[in-house]
């Protein structure tokens, strides 16, 4: 496992509020050289710790006025009706995140719509029409933070 | 702002590969690397796109269990949500947190190492946060779709 120093820290700070600082703008705020900055980065990406870009749009002004997250459980269960389930639900273009869980809920799922009467006919539709899908729980989102984590 | 089919093609095709290069995607939305750079230029600027963040991948880094808690909190407290906010974002284990109307208050989003490491930031930093009147837990087996794609 990848070993990382107070450098490494700073550095993976930074990119997960702005990721997209130049190689030269990191090393100045942590104290180094373009190319040195330039090889860790190399090599937290290779690593897998750099897993990439996340583009976070201001939904609303796209006509996305709604968020919310499914707790669904399957009705029946085994390995077919778990494949239909997956399948159907990731092809639905609302439906920005699967998760498979245990506990209360087997999927996890957020959804985005124009409304509420636009959610309402995505999960009647949509969600209620996959494939072994049960009991629905809805929690519309509110607000949303992410934080740095352990770093 | 004015949003237009050629801001909504040069979107669909950021949120689809966030991390190809500007010339490949340019290509893909049907404009050239100026116009795109220029365009995603005006889309930052008038706060369409909000930020770009590094994702972390927690399992290279030695995380590898990931857990929803989902938590009910005593409203007869009013300043229940602040006070609780205020204390899990002190929480170094906690990388997400969502507030919800529904049965749900909040859910925060915590990884840690492994079990025995979960139950430790569980029994510490989790059950001492202020009014708390449920949790409940759901582990995450595995993620299947993370694409933030929208249907525009």
């Amino acid at each position: 496992m990848i070993r990382l120093d107070e450098h490494d820290r700073d550095m993976l700070a930074a990119l997960s509020e702005d990721a997209t600082l130049s190689a030269a703008a990191l090393g100045r705020r942590c104290g180094l050289s373009q190319p040195a900055t330039w090889r860790r980065l190399e090599r937290l990406r290779e690593a897998g710790v750099l897993a990439g870009r996340r583009v976070e749009l201001d939904l609303e002004a796209l006509g996305f006025g709604v968020t919310v997250f499914l707790g669904v459980k399957l009705a029946t269960k085994g390995r077919v009706s778990l494949e239909d389930f997956e399948r159907a639900v990731m092809a639905i273009p609302e439906v920005q995140t699967v998760q498979h869980v245990l506990g209360l809920y087997d999927y996890r799922l957020r959804v985005v719509a124009r409304d509420l009467p636009d959610f309402e006919r995505v999960l009647r539709r949509r969600i209620m029409t996959l494939p072994g899908v049960g009991n629905v729980e809805a929690n519309v989102l509110l607000s949303e933070e992410r934080l740095a984590g352990p770093l | 702002m004015q949003i237009t089919d050629v801001d909504r093609r040069i979107l669909r095709q950021l949120l689809a590969a966030p991390d190809a290069r500007a010339g490949e995607l340019a290509a893909r939305a049907g404009v050239t690397p100026s116009v795109w750079s220029r365009r995603v230029e005006r889309l930052r600027a008038g706060g369409v796109i909000r930020r770009e963040r590094a994702r972390i991948g927690w399992a290279a880094l030695g995380y590898a269990v990931e857990v929803s808690l989902r938590f009910t909190l005593d409203k007869t407290e009013p300043r229940a949500f602040d006070e609780f906010l205020d204390a899990a974002r002190q929480v170094p284990e906690v990388t997400a947190i969502q507030t919800f109307l529904g049965r749900v208050d909040v859910r925060l989003h915590v990884i840690a190492r492994d079990m025995p490491h979960y139950q430790e930031v569980y029994r510490a930093r989790i059950l001492t946060l202020p009014h708390i009147a449920d949790i409940e837990a759901l582990m995450h087996v595995a993620t299947l779709k993370d694409a933030a794609s929208l249907p525009i």
